[in-house]
């Protein structure tokens, strides 16, 4: 079972990587000076050839801000994202190359994220998915797990989430949310039982656009737990993570 | 009777002219049947940033030797994705499996068994930050390089053991080589440091994994 999914996803990743490899990207003309080829995506690569304004050079693939190239003499290299917006196009405009910025943070619509904080004196861990409805509400799926002395839980929730200035740096949000929480004991416990229960949380936080497609985020949240004794049970959680988006 | 008709006449002449006023306005004369004096012999070209593909994301396969402290060196498998934030910074999820074996006292006595079979089953996931330092070149012989990085990783994840999930710290160092810029090898080492309370009390355990593994970007 294990070697088969290993095998698969091998073979998954071979097919996806090889077709990327054959994809031909555009042909864009030097504007500047010169532009400096490395060998590899970060600025401790070696420069190994130089391409002169009026080149022409086919984009390739980008790995986060760097751009892959192809010169007329069939070299290869990565040129900064920089250099490539100074690049023209076939109509003579500007190359114009999405760099992320705050603009595509207001107006983005799918992100996904990750926290980590404590969730009633347990360690949690938790990922969500979210879906912009409107430019303020934002519908999540959470994700967690929570890892304690006593017991381990794991939770899943579908929140609604409003960020009151979507359009700044830096917003407040509200969540109000309705799940279920699944607790096991330790098994070195003895005489304990394992339950499910319904939750509804409501919460606040604050979160920050940083770069490029990264959001900081944390927030406190109280979960009410319906549970099948008289009384409810409330925790009290505190989370802070990244969240990226698409 | 005779106004009648002159007022047919009369719209249609009216009809007439006006007819011939809009075909003269569609067709003007001598015009009609020339080639524009210059021919547009631009041909446009359509450039599309989308068309450039993306390659943040790095998946890939790993197998390597996981010492679980009193639990003895076991082999370890795994799949690993990576997503790249910028060049120095990625997001790191793995998630591996290994089956432990018994501790030394277990073999000793001969007769006392600490946990069942599926107690003993390993498994853990990780999610962590990795942050790329000392970026370049590696050198084979004397003509062939290719682009290597070491990089730092730490995080946090869960590690289910002896029936527990157990909440679990990592911190790790890492070499990647890119022979094909698709295409990257990795050698990882690894410590997991979780709390266990198995033999009686309570203590923080740290357990090695060194591991090789192969990645594709795209």
């Amino acid at each position: 079972m294990r070697k088969s999914l290993a095998t698969s996803i091998l073979a998954l990743c071979l097919y996806a990587a090889t077709c990327g490899a054959q994809a031909e990207g555009p042909v864009v003309t030097v504007q500047d000076p010169f532009i400096e080829l490395r060998s590899g995506p970060g600025r401790g690569y070696p420069v190994f050839y130089v391409a002169e304004r009026g080149e022409e050079v086919v984009v390739l693939r980008r790995r986060t801000d760097w751009f892959q190239v192809r010169v007329t003499r069939g070299e290869e290299g990565w040129v900064t994202l920089e250099e490539i917006s100074n690049t023209l196009d076939g109509d003579g405009a500007v190359f114009d190359v999405p760099g992320f910025d705050i603009e595509d943070y207001t107006a983005r619509r799918w992100e996904v994220g990750f926290q980590y904080g404590d969730f009633g004196g347990a360690n949690v861990i938790s990922g969500y998915g979210g879906f912009g409805l409107t430019e303020n509400l934002q519908l999540e799926i959470w994700a967690g797990q929570a890892l304690g002395r006593f017991s381990d839980s794991t939770m899943y929730s579908v929140n609604v989430t409003h960020l009151m200035f979507p359009d700044k740096r830096v917003t407040p949000l509200f969540t109000l949310g309705a799940g279920t929480i699944e607790t096991t004991p330790k098994a070195t416990l003895v005489g304990t039982i394992d339950r499910r229960d319904s939750t509804a949380q409501a919460g606040l936080g604050v979160r920050t656009y940083l770069t490029r497609r990264l959001i900081f985020r944390a927030e406190y949240k109280t979960y009410v737990i319906f549970t099948s004794r008289d009384d409810n049970e409330e925790i009290r959680e505190w989370k802070a993570g990244f969240s990226f988006f698409f | 009777m005779e106004s009648r008709f002159l007022v047919l006449l009369l719209i249609a002449l009216l009809a007439l002219g006006l007819g011939g006023c809009a075909s003269q306005r569609s067709v003007p004369p001598g015009q009609a049947a020339q080639p524009p004096v210059i021919e547009p012999d631009v041909e446009r070209r359509e450039i599309e940033t989308a068309r450039i593909d993306t390659e943040n994301i790095e998946i890939g396969i790993y197998a390597g030797q996981l010492s679980v402290e009193d639990f003895g060196v076991n082999s370890v498998a795994g799949a690993q994705f990576a997503y790249h934030i910028s060049e120095d910074l990625f997001l790191d999820l793995s998630y591996g499996q290994s089956d432990t074996e018994p501790t030394s006292f277990e073999r000793l006595s001969g007769a006392a068994q600490l946990l069942t079979d599926s107690e003993r089953e390993y498994s853990y996931y990780n999610l962590s930050f990795g942050y790329n330092i000392l970026p370049g070149e590696s050198f084979f012989g004397r003509n062939r390089a290719i682009n290597s990085s070491l990089y730092v990783i730490g995080g946090v994840g869960k590690t289910r053991f002896a029936g527990d999930d157990r909440f679990t710290l990592n911190v790790g160092v890492g070499v990647r080589l890119m022979p094909l810029d698709w295409l990257a090898v990795h050698a990882d080492f690894r410590d997991y440091i979780y709390d266990i309370d198995l033999l009686g009390e309570e203590k923080t355990t740290h357990n090695l994994e060194a591991r090789l593994g192969v990645t594709f970007f795209f």
